[in-house]
């Protein structure tokens, strides 16, 4: 550089002059400062892109969890339904309990197996042939056939699964394995039904075998569209190599998740004809995988985590199938209290509001809305919930509107603050919402101690009732409900995972003391979505490994698996499966996955409208359609009841006017009805946006011929009820209207597909889009 | 004069909102506190532009006596209030930028070479990582031909800014 005598060549091969030289490097100094300037304007370009993808990432998760609290309601639904069926006429009822309540085949084994023997397989049908035992043949024949989207016929499916009943029925509830001498195991996570994610695995890694042996922890299907085909080379495998491939059971696998998380769903529309029998045969599949599994004795697996009641010695021992879903305490028998529901309207507060004496908080007024006698609130909760019972009164319990400053934030990790530990861990947190009817939740066991009494209500006034110790049965369903469902926290203690509704959240003491007691190293775990595909905490006593990638979105997260080896040093393996062939910028990435988030949040804006916009104008007392950026934040937030960084997003969601303030009607300009929606007041059709996933999961229940048809009767009492149990002021004969003019040919059914189809809300550019071709 | 003082409050009200949204984000565990490696972040999404050396100097001034690996909101809200009043570590205009590139571009090709922009972003000023070089190529370098066209790379950046 600027040397006075040297001489050098340019990329020409032509001899420079050192003036020429001069010319072509920039001084030190100005180098410098340019290359500063430049650095220091890319490392802001690239913090932004961070907050963007971190608050994506928040977005994704707090609906997911608030979807989960959604589940909650339809499950307390489907009780509240049980509960109720003198309401429902026709088989609507018998249907749910049979899905609901544990059935009892009354076809043997062996019978079953000859059943499905006789079903025959069309000559048309070009897909594998399976028979039993099975070979590498067969599965091998299965990975291609799925390869080229070929479908397995049902008949094999059902015989899959029921030689999986059988070998699952000889497994212990834990499982222990040895790490092989020089060959290491296999550990995956959540796959949630992504088939490419699978395949994906068993091409870096290699395909089940003696050689390489796997684990999968739990969470095969739901979400994804291809669950079907994932457990049909799951469960080959298994039956191909019991010794070395082994299932835990994870809180999908579980036949109430599916009906909301899309199992059920794919199976129906998989499977025309024997979907009904193999989704049943798929509840008692699943119950019967094993809760845990062991390698080495110092290596403990499971998919949620654990609690401080979390006794090994015990969950050997339990009948596991006996827990068909996390989401059903197992009835007790009550007989001496099933109180008739007298009047569901002007009943006093529901008695779990009551129960413990407490003054009954603002919490249990329904939002927005004045002060009614339903202590519901929907799903979406006031989050701090007092609801888990057997706490003492912690800085949790005050409600949200007080103190907003102070109010801890209402999210998932909502326990960890206030009280670090609480004596004891109640892993039964009632499904929210709704049916303070059903009293079977209102004695659950961990809440009570033996000399509480219970003040119920009966016949409009309230009796009090010795309550009895927990049976067996519950202790049973908790500790398999405290290892699905629980996460770790990093602050000591344990809690009851309020956000999730149930298992606890276990902080490292917990950990430590549990791996201590069993003389263990390490918890594998899974259950939660992590950006890498796996995380540690707990000082590397806890590994959480998750290995659906791209989970949320495309770009937003790597899928992982665990590598596990003779000395237990974990070896992590990580992949994205990618749609492009063409790596994706970060840039890319974030725009992706936060425009996906962002119209996810539009969405719940846009089904909220009517209740927004009454906020909006409170705040707005000139009527001049504008109004603070913090008033928007705090009205949003108090509606939609997401954790959401609103002002944040507020560029992506809402334009300001000249003066700073936000237009508030620009919130809802981007979307629309997919369709031309039948005549509804806009109060009916926004309940029907945000219930449209709990109504199809209903309607697919009472369509139980796979007509796509109900009637208009059924039709009729199931949104009564629906609307009864959230609470919805419903007009009655809107609802008739409603039936009426969605019965097209005027036969007395509806197309209840065609009538969800109507209040699907779109993103008005995707409708463009479509339009256009 | 009241009414002054009255927006002036309004005015650092809004500035606390913002601040505490941005920080809400990282709080991961919800105490009120952020990973400390999370806080260049934080202040440059508030929209400073700030070198390594004076977000260091921030940072010094936040941290706890004992380093905890920690910064707590306390401390970060009220620095962080002073620099947004002061408007301290202002954006670089996009005109900037480009003769920033021009300089090292002495030739007036109009595009950078990738090793020149490698050498000069790994060895002068504050150095970028690695990561920080590989993910500026994947963004800024057109593949084919190795090269990077800056112009539309500044465009391409400032565009990308909502503001």
């Amino acid at each position: 550089m600027g040397c006075g005598t040297s001489v050098t060549t340019d990329n020409k091969g032509r001899r420079l002059t050192t003036d020429q030289m001069a010319k072509k490097t920039p001084s030190p100094a100005l180098a410098m400062k340019a290359a500063i300037l430049i650095q220091r304007w890319y490392r802001r370009y690239i913090a932004r892109l961070e907050m963007r993808q971190r608050y994506t990432w928040n977005i994704f998760q707090s609906i997911e969890y608030a979807g989960e609290q959604d589940q909650l309601q339809l499950s307390s639904f489907f009780s509240f339904m049980l509960d109720n069926f003198t309401q429902l006429n026709g088989n609507g009822p018998d249907l749910i309990s049979h899905l609901l309540d544990p059935v009892v085949d009354p076809w043997s084994d062996r019978e079953r197996q000859t059943m499905f023997e006789q079903i025959t397989v069309p000559e048309s049908y070009s897909g594998p042939h399976l028979t039993f035992p099975l070979t590498v043949s067969h599965t091998n024949a299965l990975l291609s056939a799925f390869k080229e989207q070929q479908p397995l016929h049902g008949r094999y499916m059902l015989q899959l699964l029921h030689q999986t009943k059988k070998l699952l029925k000889q497994m212990p509830n834990v499982i222990h394995l040895s790490t092989p001498y020089a060959k290491e195991i296999t550990i995956c996570g959540d796959l949630h039904g992504r088939l490419d994610d699978l395949l994906l695995i068993f091409y870096k890694n290699g395909l089940p075998s003696a050689e390489t042996p796997y684990v999968f922890n739990g969470d095969f299907v739901d979400r994804g569209k291809k669950s079907v085909e994932v457990i049909i080379l799951l469960f080959a495998y298994q039956l191909l190599y019991p010794d070395h491939m082994t299932l835990n059971r994870g809180n999908h696998e579980d036949h109430i998740m599916n009906l909301r998380y899309g199992f059920t769903k794919e199976v129906m529309q998989k499977y025309k004809t024997h979907g009904r029998d193999i989704l049943l045969l798929v509840q008692d599949v699943f119950s019967l995988l094993p809760i845990a599994t062991v390698i080495d004795n110092k290596v403990l697996i499971v998919h949620g985590g654990i609690s401080d009641m979390t006794d090994l010695y015990l969950l050997s021992s339990i009948e596991r199938h006996k827990v068909k879903s996390a989401l059903r305490l197992p009835r007790r028998s009550l007989n001496h209290l099933e109180v008739t529901r007298s009047s569901r309207q002007g009943q006093p507060e529901s008695p779990r509001c009551r129960s413990r004496g407490q003054p009954e908080s603002p919490r249990c007024r329904s939002r927005g809305q004045p002060e009614s006698p339903r202590c519901r609130s929907r799903g979406q909760p006031e989050r701090p919930r007092c609801r888990s019972r057997g706490q003492p009164e912690s800085p949790r319990c005050r409600s949200r509107g007080q103190d907003h400053g102070n109010t801890p934030k209402k999210r998932r990790h909502l326990t960890r603050q206030g009280s670090s530990s609480s004596s004891s861990s109640s892993s039964l947190c009632s499904p929210r919402g709704s049916s303070r009817l059903t009293l079977c939740r209102c004695l659950s066991p961990s809440m009570l101690s033996p000399t509480d009494n219970l003040q119920v209500p009966f016949l409009d006034s309230f009796t009090a009732l010795p309550v009895r110790q927990p049976p067996r049965e519950e202790l049973e369903w908790k500790q398999v409900v405290d290892l699905l469902w629980s996460d770790p926290k990093s602050q000591p203690g344990c809690s009851p995972n309020t956000f999730r509704g149930g298992g606890s959240y276990f902080g490292p003491d917990v950990t430590r003391r549990l791996l201590e007691r069993h003389g263990m190293t390490l918890l594998i775990r899974s259950h939660e979505c992590k950006q890498e595909g796996y995380e540690v905490c707990h000082d590397g006593q806890v590994i959480t490994i998750f290995s659906a990638s791209n989970y949320y979105e495309e770009g937003s997260n790597r899928g992982a698996y665990i590598k596990l080896g003779r000395e237990l040093v974990p070896r992590f393996f990580q992949y994205q499966v990618s749609r492009n062939t063409r790596k994706l910028t970060l840039t890319q990435r974030v725009n992706v996955a936060e425009g996906s988030a962002v119209r996810a949040v539009q969405e719940k804006l846009f089904s909220h409208r009517s209740e927004l916009m009454a906020a909006f104008q409170q705040y707005d007392t000139s009527n001049s359609g504008c109004i603070s950026v913090s008033e928007w934040a705090l009205v949003v937030e108090s509606v939609v009841r997401l954790d959401l960084p609103w002002r944040t997003l507020r560029p992506r969601l809402a334009r300001l006017a000249p003066d700073g303030s936000i237009d508030y009607q620009s919130c809802f300009e981007d979307m629309g009805p997919g369709q031309p929606i039948p005549q509804v007041t806009p109060n009916l059709a926004e309940t029907l946006y945000r219930y449209r996933t709990d109504l199809e999961i209903i309607f697919n229940i009472m369509d139980k011929d796979h007509s796509g048809q109900i009637s208009i009767e059924e039709f009729r009492q199931t949104w009564h009820l629906f609307s009864a149990h959230l609470g919805v002021e419903v007009d009655d004969r809107a609802i008739d209207e409603l039936a009426k003019s969605i019965d097209f040919n005027k036969d007395g059914s509806i197309d209840f597909n065609e009538f969800l189809e109507a209040f699907r809300v779109v993103h008005k550019l995707d409708v463009k889009d479509q339009q256009q071709g | 004069m009241a009414e002054d003082k009255e927006s002036a409050e309004a005015i650092v009200s809004e500035v606390h909102k913002k601040i505490r949204a941005a920080f809400d984000v990282f709080d991961h565990e919800f105490n009120k506190t952020v990973d400390v490696r999370e806080i260049g972040t934080i202040i440059r999404s508030l929209g400073c532009f700030p070198n390594e050396g004076e977000l260091h100097d921030v940072i010094a001034e936040i941290e706890e006596e004992e380093p905890t690996g920690y910064i707590r909101f306390e401390k970060f809200l009220p620095t962080m209030t002073k620099v947004l009043m002061e408007r301290k570590f202002r954006p670089i205009p996009e005109d900037l930028m480009l003769q920033a590139f021009e300089v090292l571009d002495k030739q007036k090709k109009g595009h950078l070479e990738l090793e020149e922009l490698t050498k000069y972003m790994t060895q002068e000023g504050e150095p970028f990582t690695q990561e920080e070089m590989e993910e500026m190529l994947s963004a800024a370098m057109d593949p084919d031909k190795n090269l990077i066209f800056y112009k539309d790379f500044v465009s391409m950046m400032t565009v990308d800014d909502p503001r």
